[in-house]
């Protein structure tokens, strides 16, 4: 996480503070997107992105990581001594982690080998250590909630509108259901690593051109 | 084990990079490849993190299979790597206080590198000996720091060229990313 990124998350909670526990639902959503305007946790981003389904599942479990993780902080928010706070996020982080790991694998074997290491990995997403120090470590249990499940989703829509693009122009498929007629020739470079790339830039661009329009309007 | 050593590093260096093909380091590969320099420095750290944090990593898997407690393999990895970057931070610190000034925050951010935790949770599922691990991680830091070195140059060059104020920032890295992974397809037929 860049220092710029950090700016961003204070500004937003400073902002965030004055407002109800629907606009911190509604932030993480849209205008403080953690994938598309807030640039945090690209690396399950782009590598589990490569079919919807695996896409939609990694999303969800980092939900869940992220609840949890943003409920535990906000109680103990006043037990932390203030000196080893990251490392006792990192504990609780990595605590829920290890339950969703087990718990997808318990759930289906075959998703737990598609998305591999990369459900270990959700312990250094930039995104949920970033709530726990910049929203959850200060806020109420309530506002926490609100936050996490905001941000959770917002993340879920933009794996989701990676992982669809993906598996569409790249197998033919949606969901495992093919869409087109046996003619169509699949875009093999949008299931390779380079696909995710481009496919991140372009919804990059996307939002920077809607951010310009509104800049305009005002 | 039928891989050899130089497989090894050329499978992690190249054909499968970490940054270009499992998308690992992609926060620090953004935010600090905009200059040569940091980039280089950037790359350094987290080379010697991933080798000390690697041979620890070896040593804990091999107690927590002997005490039967693989579920605690991703919290005590976790607790290594963010112990080991403080003790590199203490130790640069000491001996030379002008690189730690220069390393500045990145130094601390390493702990949050997905490559370093990667690295140590991907040699553990592939079963590597001591050695083969050690290789791997050397392979594995040369990748990130080539792939942080490239990005860093094609930057600094498109500092003087004429790019819509849409495109700039993120969106720009990224596809630059693309293009340099599609590159680095090439090295699959290395394997030998």
């Amino acid at each position: 996480m860049s220092a710029e990124d950090k700016n961003i998350n204070q500004g937003s909670l400073q902002m965030a503070n004055a407002k109800p526990s629907t606009d911190e639902f509604i932030k993480g959503l849209w205008r403080d997107n953690p994938v598309f305007v807030q640039v945090l946790g690209m690396c399950p981003v782009l590598a589990v992105s490569n079919t919807a389904l695996n896409a939609l599942a990694m999303g969800l479990a980092t939900t869940f990581v992220l609840l949890m993780s943003n409920i535990l902080v906000s109680l103990l928010r006043n037990f932390i001594p203030k000196q080893v706070r990251i490392a006792s996020y990192i504990l609780i982080i990595a605590t829920f982690v290890t339950i969703t790991d087990y718990a997808i694998q318990a759930i289906s074997v075959e998703l737990h080998k598609s998305l591999g290491a990369f459900i270990s990995l959700i312990v250094v997403n930039c995104l949920i250590l970033s709530r726990a120090e910049a929203f959850a470590s200060k806020n109420t249990l309530g506002k926490s909630i609100a936050d996490a499940l905001g941000m959770g989703l917002g993340f879920v829509f933009a794996l989701f509108c990676l992982g669809a693009v993906r598996e569409i122009l790249g197998s033919g498929t949606f969901f495992d259901i093919a869409l087109f007629p046996s003619g169509f020739q699949e875009w093999v470079v949008m299931i390779l690593p380079a696909g995710g790339f481009f496919t991140l830039a372009i919804w990059l661009l996307i939002f920077n051109v809607f951010k310009e329009r509104k800049q305009k309007d005002e | 084990m039928s891989d050899s050593l130089w497989n090894i590093f050329i499978g992690s260096s190249l054909i499968n990079n970490f940054v270009l093909a499992y998308f690992l380091g992609i926060c620090p590969f953004l935010g600090v490849s905009a200059k040569m320099e940091t980039a280089t420095k950037m790359g350094g750290a987290v080379t010697f993190v991933m080798l000390i944090s690697s041979m620890c990593a070896y040593g804990i898997h091999a107690f927590l299979v002997a005490i039967n407690a693989p579920f605690l393999q991703l919290i005590s990895f976790i607790v290594v790597i963010a112990s080991t970057v403080q003790l590199v931070e203490m130790f640069v610190k000491k001996m030379s206080p002008t690189l730690f000034k220069a390393l500045g925050i990145f130094l601390p951010l390493i702990t949050t590198n997905c490559a370093i935790l990667g690295l140590a949770l991907f040699q553990t599922s592939k079963g590597y000996n001591f050695l083969e691990s050690f290789v791997y991680a050397l392979g594995a830091a040369a990748g990130f720091t080539l792939a942080l070195i490239l990005i860093a140059g094609l930057r600094e060059q498109l500092e003087f060229a004429e790019v819509p104020k849409t495109v700039k920032g993120a969106a720009l890295t990224l596809l630059i990313a693309g293009i340099l992974s599609m590159a680095f397809m090439g090295f699959s037929g290395l394997s030998f």
